[in-house]
């Protein structure tokens, strides 16, 4: 790119997109691929146990490990009905 | 004790073997006495690149099924008396790779005295590539500046971290080593290509060395002569920089600028 190109503001640099897309795209499979294969079955699980009290749907129970420096946090989200509160 | 060092990317054509050759060939003239093992079952080519081709009468399958002694698979390398060189087989299937037996053959080269065995691993994360590093004690990782071969190389951090020996022993992790290849610091200047720092901060491994992308390593390949022996050239620089780190000594970074360009140039482009 020109110093010309750069005066007019031409386009992003291909450079800058890469790093972007890469930061972007790691972040994501990094925490995937180290996922344990556990927590679906955990999630089927969870939502059996609380189907005996509680009626919720499947898509009310959401199940994340999430990663922080040297620990990992496993977060259980669950979203009980309106009409049971 | 021996050392075991995979050369591993997860993408093909980024420089494992030229790698390999000239990485190995630098440890042996430093004094060291050091075996190349070529893991790309099936398609073979490090023999070429170390030019001891026309010399393979046994190979590494060969040794795993014990139908030849170690001493009769070993090629001794044409430029230091201290480099051996064990190739890959050509035509067997990579089934014939066993845990066990790339385990028996690791431990027969340590107790032949060599101080360094140097593990040229196949590209992608089959067999051959999980082979070559999982009995590893330290790991070059060489990328391209480019998309596709960062993310392998992130791949393979993984796989290294989750599935080597170590990982799965609870030991120590395989020691990490960065090694960016193809490097072209004009590209770089000019927002073209992703900078050491990029590459650096994305894979979060220590950098061992970057090494220049060359017309050199074309004509190395073509004569069978390492990269590391073309004396002069950046290549066989940055190699001779990237062993004597890896051996502990202290050297700064090279071959990170481009030429100076004159003002013309810069103003219109080019």
């Amino acid at each position: 790119m020109s110093l010309i190109d750069m005066l007019f503001g031409k386009r992003k640099k291909t450079a800058d997109i890469a790093r972007e897309r890469l930061q972007i795209i790691l972040a994501h499979e990094r925490g995937r691929n180290g996922a344990p294969d556990y927590l679906p079955a955990l999630q089927k699980e969870l939502m059996e146990v609380i189907s005996k009290y509680v009626k919720v749907n499947h898509e009310d129970i959401k199940v994340q490990l999430e990663r922080q420096d040297n620990f990992e946090v496993l977060e259980v989200n669950i979203v009980l009905p309106e009409n049971q509160r | 004790m021996a050392r075991i060092i995979v050369v591993t990317s997860g993408k093909g054509g980024v420089g494992k073997t030229t790698t390999s050759a000239s990485f190995a060939s630098g440890l042996a003239l430093r004094g060291h006495k050091t075996v190349v093992i070529d893991f790309d079952v099936g398609l073979r080519n490090l023999d070429l690149i170390m030019g001891c081709e026309r010399r393979v009468v046994y190979d590494l399958i060969n040794v795993v099924n014990q139908e030849a002694s170690l001493n009769q698979a070993l090629i001794k390398d044409k430029h230091c008396d201290n480099l051996f060189v064990l190739p890959a087989s050509q035509t067997r299937d990579k089934d014939a790779l066993t845990e066990d037996g790339v385990e028996r053959v690791l431990k027969d080269l340590a107790d032949m005295g060599f101080d360094y065995i140097v593990c040229d691993s196949p590209a992608g994360i089959e067999k051959g590539a999980l082979m070559a590093l999982h009995f590893a004690d330290e790991a070059l990782i060489v990328t391209n500046p480019e998309v596709s071969s960062v993310r392998d190389s992130d791949r393979i951090l993984g796989i290294l971290a989750s599935k080597s020996r170590r990982a799965v022993n609870g030991a120590e992790p395989v020691k990490e080593h960065l090694l960016i290849t193809r490097y072209a610091p004009g590209r770089v200047d000019k927002g073209e290509m992703l900078s050491v720092d990029d590459v650096k901060e994305i894979l979060r491994v220590p950098l061992l060395g970057v090494v220049p992308e060359s017309q050199t390593v074309l004509q190395a390949s073509n004569a069978g002569t390492p990269a590391i022996h073309m004396n002069g050239s950046d290549v066989s620089e940055a190699y001779k920089d990237v062993v004597a780190r890896f051996l502990g000594e202290d050297r700064p970074m090279r071959f990170l600028d481009a030429p100076k360009v004159g003002l013309l140039k810069r103003l219109f482009g080019g």
